[in-house]
């Protein structure tokens, strides 16, 4: 395998956080790499550091040590211009609770990384094409009457997918997702992972942490991470 | 584009945003208006006074006075900036007030006399205008009408009438025939009693001729208006050379008021000189020359302290407004800690996430401010019809008219004040947002995001 067909390598994190006086080792030297149109799952139980590994990858969080690399390059060596960039367009992000923004309706939320990236020019000039794009993920997800809603209007699986639509707006190269389907039934978690399937089928990478086993077992390779280290 | 969307709806949707609203429009509203007020009626003393000094003063504090004032009047007039002169002798006096009709004097007490000649004085000051009786007819504003051969002497209007509840005077139509002793104690030029031994006080009557409202409470309810020559000879001031306090001046229109006082104070300090071995020249050299602002300072300052205490008063409700804002902003930004995570997660910045939270709080301060302003606006537009309204039902009033010598309450409305106003509460908003926003900006996305999944 080239080394091109790595989107994204975690080389050596180690992570730690204070709990009282004691420090408490969260991650203890991982190295993970992912392959361009990979759905990769990370198992393991609560506590192991899975969504801690997951927001390093994703730049959310720093590692006190070890370093991410990003298509070859460290991004710890960015700068915050740079980083906010990554997470605008390289990256998308779906967290187990959606975190939808309550002020906005669907159609927005889902617009919102299009609007963030650009200034209000740029905005005002590009937004009927983002405003399409926000309305064909909708309309793929099976959400079209939905546009106008708002998220606490929403079933858990049409929010969880509303986050997806918002992850997948800027056609990111890689898809992080945290426990997607840990807030949903089982019906419902079912229709997001085939929404992953489907995403994946079309070559988007995508990585998923989840407890889960049979959850992780749809993901084309699976590692789990128990002790703060990948078994 | 978001910024300005969030911030609305944030402004709309949370209702904590409402009461930093309103805390800001009520601090808004009531600085307005307090300020309007007092301002108005700083302004309105201030105008007062100036109305019944002129532009400038040439006077001496000692009540001894100083000589050779027709001298220099004289001189004044030929001034192609001066308008009018008017010599003035002040001086206390005891005064009983007697109908004539009752045995027992209604009035004794001390008051200030102010000797005039009522034409000159009218064209310096508003003198004529004060008055009841004589307005067509100054020149014979000492004459009562019911004896013109009497000597007649114009007591402010409180001497003789006291206000009602609606803030006037009741002035008859028929000028009751009042007469007043004035008891003075005449001085030398060198500050002695003119009078040793028994007789040593100047007594004369007057009859009442008219009534003089100023609207300065100070001259209306203590001021006796004797003529000229009269107040000299109570005050031991005519002997040679006659002597005077004080030469009103009033400057032609568009005369700068400082270069007029300048241009007096050069020709005074000329006349000094030229008088320098005259008898009682040392008089001369006590007199000042100053403008009315300068020679009222003290009285008005009291009126500007007053106001100024009050501005700080509202400084205070400012620095509350800061922190009812600081406080509102601190809770909303620990309730959308989550909605900072999610935003940083698409690639918001810490610049804009500070951007975004004072945007709100500068969108807090427009509406605060817009409806302060408003009310505020309103209020003071109908605050006489509100006084009054309250005076009939509850016979409430802002300002005792017994106490206060107003008549409506001031309500000009400042354009620049109520611009400042709001400026200063568009900065309490951003001071008060500024810590919240930055901690908003600061808070790292894995953190927030970590912490609501729990």
């Amino acid at each position: 395998m080239s080394r091109d067909d790595y989107i994204l390598k975690a080389e050596g994190i180690y992570k730690s956080y204070r709990m009282g006086v004691a420090d408490v080792k969260v991650l203890k030297g991982v190295d993970l790499a992912v392959k361009r149109g990979e759905f990769l799952a990370i198992v393991g139980a609560s506590g192991s550091g899975k969504s801690t590994l997951l927001h390093i990858m994703g730049v959310l969080d720093k590692p006190d040590k070890g370093v991410v690399r990003f298509e070859g390059r460290d991004l710890s060596q960015s700068s915050e211009r740079e980083i906010n960039r990554f997470r605008n367009k390289m990256v998308g992000f779906v967290f187990q609770f959606y975190h939808l923004l309550d002020e906005l309706n669907v159609l927005e939320n889902v617009f919102l990384p299009a609007m963030v990236g650009k200034g209000v020019v740029g905005w005002l000039a590009s937004r009927k094409k983002a405003k399409k794009r926000a309305a064909e993920l909708l309309d793929q997800f099976g959400l079209s009457e939905r546009a106008n809603h708002k998220p606490y209007q929403l079933s858990g699986g049409e929010r969880q997918r509303v986050a997806i639509g918002r992850a997948l707006m800027n056609e990111p190269k890689i898809l992080l997702a945290d426990e997607p389907t840990g807030n949903l039934d089982s019906a419902a978690g079912n229709g997001i992972l085939s929404v992953f399937e489907k995403m994946h089928s079309i070559g988007q990478t995508i990585v998923m942490v989840t407890h889960d086993e049979r959850i992780a077992s749809r993901a084309g390779r699976i590692i789990t991470l128990a002790d703060g280290k990948i078994t | 584009m978001y910024k300005t969307i969030l911030a609305i709806r944030y402004l709309l949707k949370r209702r904590i945003s409402y009461f930093s609203v309103i805390a800001v429009a009520l601090c808004v509203f009531v600085v307005f208006v307090v300020i309007t007020v007092l301002s108005g009626l700083t302004a309105e003393f201030k105008r007062s006074t100036y109305l019944s000094l002129g532009d400038c003063i040439i006077s001496s504090k000692s009540l001894v006075g100083f000589g050779y004032y027709d001298d220099f009047v004289k001189i004044l007039e030929q001034e192609k900036d001066i308008k009018a002169v008017s010599p003035v002798v002040r001086n206390y006096a005891f005064v009983t007030g007697t109908l004539e009709s009752d045995k027992e004097p209604r009035l004794e007490r001390t008051v200030e006399i102010m000797g005039i000649e009522p034409l000159t004085h009218s064209q310096v000051t508003e003198w004529g205008k004060w008055l009841s009786y004589h307005k067509e007819d100054v020149i014979n504003a000492f004459k009562p009408n019911f004896a013109p051969n009497l000597a007649g002497c114009v007591p402010g209007i409180g001497l003789m009438s006291e206000r009602d509840s609606e803030g006037d005077y009741q002035i008859p139509k028929e000028l009751p025939k009042v007469k007043f002793e004035v008891n003075c104690l005449p001085l030398t030029a060198k500050g002695a009693l003119a009078k040793a031994g028994a007789g040593e006080i100047n007594t004369k009557t007057f009859y009442c001729s008219d009534v003089a409202q100023s609207g300065l409470a100070r001259a209306d309810w203590n001021q006796i208006y004797l003529p000229f020559e009269d107040a000299q000879v109570l005050c031991g001031m005519d002997g040679q050379p006659k002597r005077a306090n004080a030469i009103f001046v009033k400057f032609k229109a568009g005369v700068n008021l400082e270069a007029g006082c300048d241009r007096v104070r050069t020709l005074w300090i000329d006349f000094v000189k030229r008088k320098a071995n005259f008898p009682l020249a040392n008089l001369l050299e006590k007199v000042k020359v100053q403008s009315w602002e300068v020679y009222s300072r003290q009285i008005v300052a009291i009126a500007e302290t007053q106001q100024t205490l009050m501005i700080l008063c509202f400084g205070m409700i400012g620095i509350i407004t800061v922190f009812i804002v600081f406080v509102v902003f601190y809770m909303i930004v620990s309730h959308k800690s989550k909605d900072i995570g999610v935003l940083k997660s698409v690639g918001t910045s810490n610049g804009d996430v500070l951007l975004l939270f004072l945007g709100f709080g500068l969108l807090v301060a427009i509406c605060g401010s817009a409806i302060g302003s408003a009310g505020g606006w309103w209020f003071l537009v109908h605050i006489n019809q509100i006084e009054d309204w309250l005076f009939r039902h509850f016979e409430f009033q802002l300002f005792d008219r017994r106490l206060y010598a107003i008549g409506d309450i001031p309500n000009a409305i400042d354009l620049k004040v109520l611009g400042c106003i709001i400026l200063s509460a568009i900065a309490a908003c951003l001071t008060g947002a500024l810590i919240p926003s930055w901690r908003a900006a600061k808070l790292e996305p894995a953190e927030t995001l970590q912490v609501n999944q729990l």
